[in-house]
Parts: structure tokens; sequence; C-alpha cells
């Protein structure tokens, strides 16, 4: 599919719609990546996180901590 | 009272949809920026991230966020996606349903380096979609003036029909 951009010329106040070159579209491709790439590794580093405290929790339950004095030393 | 808030130009996007909004030749003869974007794009899902970046240079951006979302109460924050300026709709969502931005830059035309700010929220009238309402704190870690801004999403997807972006300019005087 064709895609398109609009570009606005704020000296003229011309509005343009122009397809996107095939340098423009791959730049969008890669950029599209680079987002992907960063967005996987901060969902991956978010889901260390949840089950590092997930174990450390069940260690403390283990220990004879209850569920309410586990949740105090997280405040 | 001086006018000192102008609107430079307005687009509004077209049937056929448009991968980018690019604000081109922007005057330098005013002190900040605003841009109020009333969007929603084609992604399948019920938000999209959306970013900017300035005289076509997508690196050197950095940023911290605060969001919330709807669906579920919860709250986070983040320094990623770089250049974004929050979530728009995505074609899941309630049909007809637009998310507002403002982006707000400061200095534009400074030879420091350029922060921005941006308070977005998703609109979906619908309690069981995720919808997100964003602030954002941006740098882009470049010294020249900015005179383009251009506005673009997640997947190389597209802003819809209807999708309204207005740059305004703000003089201090």
């Amino acid at each position: 599919m064709t895609q398109h951009k609009l570009v606005v010329d704020c000296s003229t106040g011309v509005t343009t719609e122009v397809e996107l070159t095939a340098e423009e579209v791959a730049q969008m491709q890669a950029d599209a990546q680079a987002y992907a790439d960063a967005k996987a590794a901060e969902d991956a580093a978010l889901e260390a996180k949840a089950e590092a405290k997930a174990s450390a929790q069940a260690k403390l339950a283990a220990l004879g901590l209850t569920a309410e004095e586990i949740a105090a030393l997280g405040k | 009272m001086a006018n000192t808030y102008e609107a430079i130009a307005t687009v509004t996007v077209g049937s056929g949809g448009a991968a980018n909004i690019d604000f081109q030749s922007i005057p330098a003869t005013y002190t900040d920026l605003v841009i109020k974007l009333s969007s929603r794009t084609d992604r399948v899902a019920t938000n999209a991230d959306c970013f900017i970046k300035f005289n076509n240079d997508a690196s050197n951006l950095t940023l911290k966020k605060l969001y919330g979302a709807g669906g579920a109460a919860s709250t986070g924050s983040s320094s990623s996606p770089a250049g974004g300026i929050g979530t728009s709709n995505g074609s899941t969502n309630t049909t007809s349903a637009f998310a507002n931005t403002e982006i707000y830059i400061p200095n534009y035309t400074s030879s420091n380096n350029k922060s921005y700010s941006v308070d977005a929220v998703q609109e979906s009238n619908d309690a069981s979609a995720p919808i997100y309402a964003t602030l954002i704190g941006g740098l882009w870690s470049n010294s020249s003036a900015i005179n383009r801004v251009t506005l673009y999403i997640e997947e190389s997807k597209n802003w819809v029909q209807y999708s309204t972006a207005t740059l305004y300019g703000i003089k201090n005087s």
C-alpha cells in the first residue's frame, strides 16, 4: 500500500499530500524496528523485575512472614 | 493585551490517511511552539504510540513519562520510547473516538538543547478499553533551531481521516 505524508509549508500555509519516497519508507521501517526492539527490552526488564519481586515475596513467606507483613515492607 | 498566541498552520487528514504530518519552514519569529493534535490511527489495536521528530532527526531524543491506564487503574513511569508523545486511538477503539494531545516546545530557536512537554489522553467512552493518559518531559539534544516538526506513529501506521493538527507560535511580548 502506498503511503503519503502531509507536508505543511508554514511560510505559505499550503498543505501538500506527497507520496513517501523509498528512502522515507525504509527510514520509517527502521524507526519502527528500533522502537519495537526498545519496547521488547523494556517489557523484558519489567517482567524480570516482577519475577524477582514474586520470588522475594515467596522467600519471605517461607520464612514465616504474613502477607500483610510482606506488603508493609513495600510501603 | 498583546496577541501572543497565533495559529501558524492547521492540517486535517483526508480520506486516504497520512503516515506523517510534517510542518516545514516554521518561522523563527516566535518564542515557543505549541501543537494541538486531535488524532486517531489505523493501527489494529486499541492504542498506538505516537512520536515527534525535529528537523527530520529521530535521534538524540530522550524522555521521562508518567502514565495511567483507565481500563484498570494503574500508573507507571518510563524513559521510552524515545521521541514519544503518548498514545492515540487505534482502529479497534470505539468508533470515531479521537485522542487529544498538546505538545509544548519552548525556546525552539535556542542554540541550546530543546526540551518539550506533552499532555496526552485517549478517549473511548468505553470503560473496558486500556486508555492511557500520559505526561512527558522530553529532550532533543541538538543545538539547531527547530524549523521542522514531524508527527508519526509506531509500526509505520497512518493518521486517519479527520485527524487534525494545529501548530501555534507564542511570542513573549
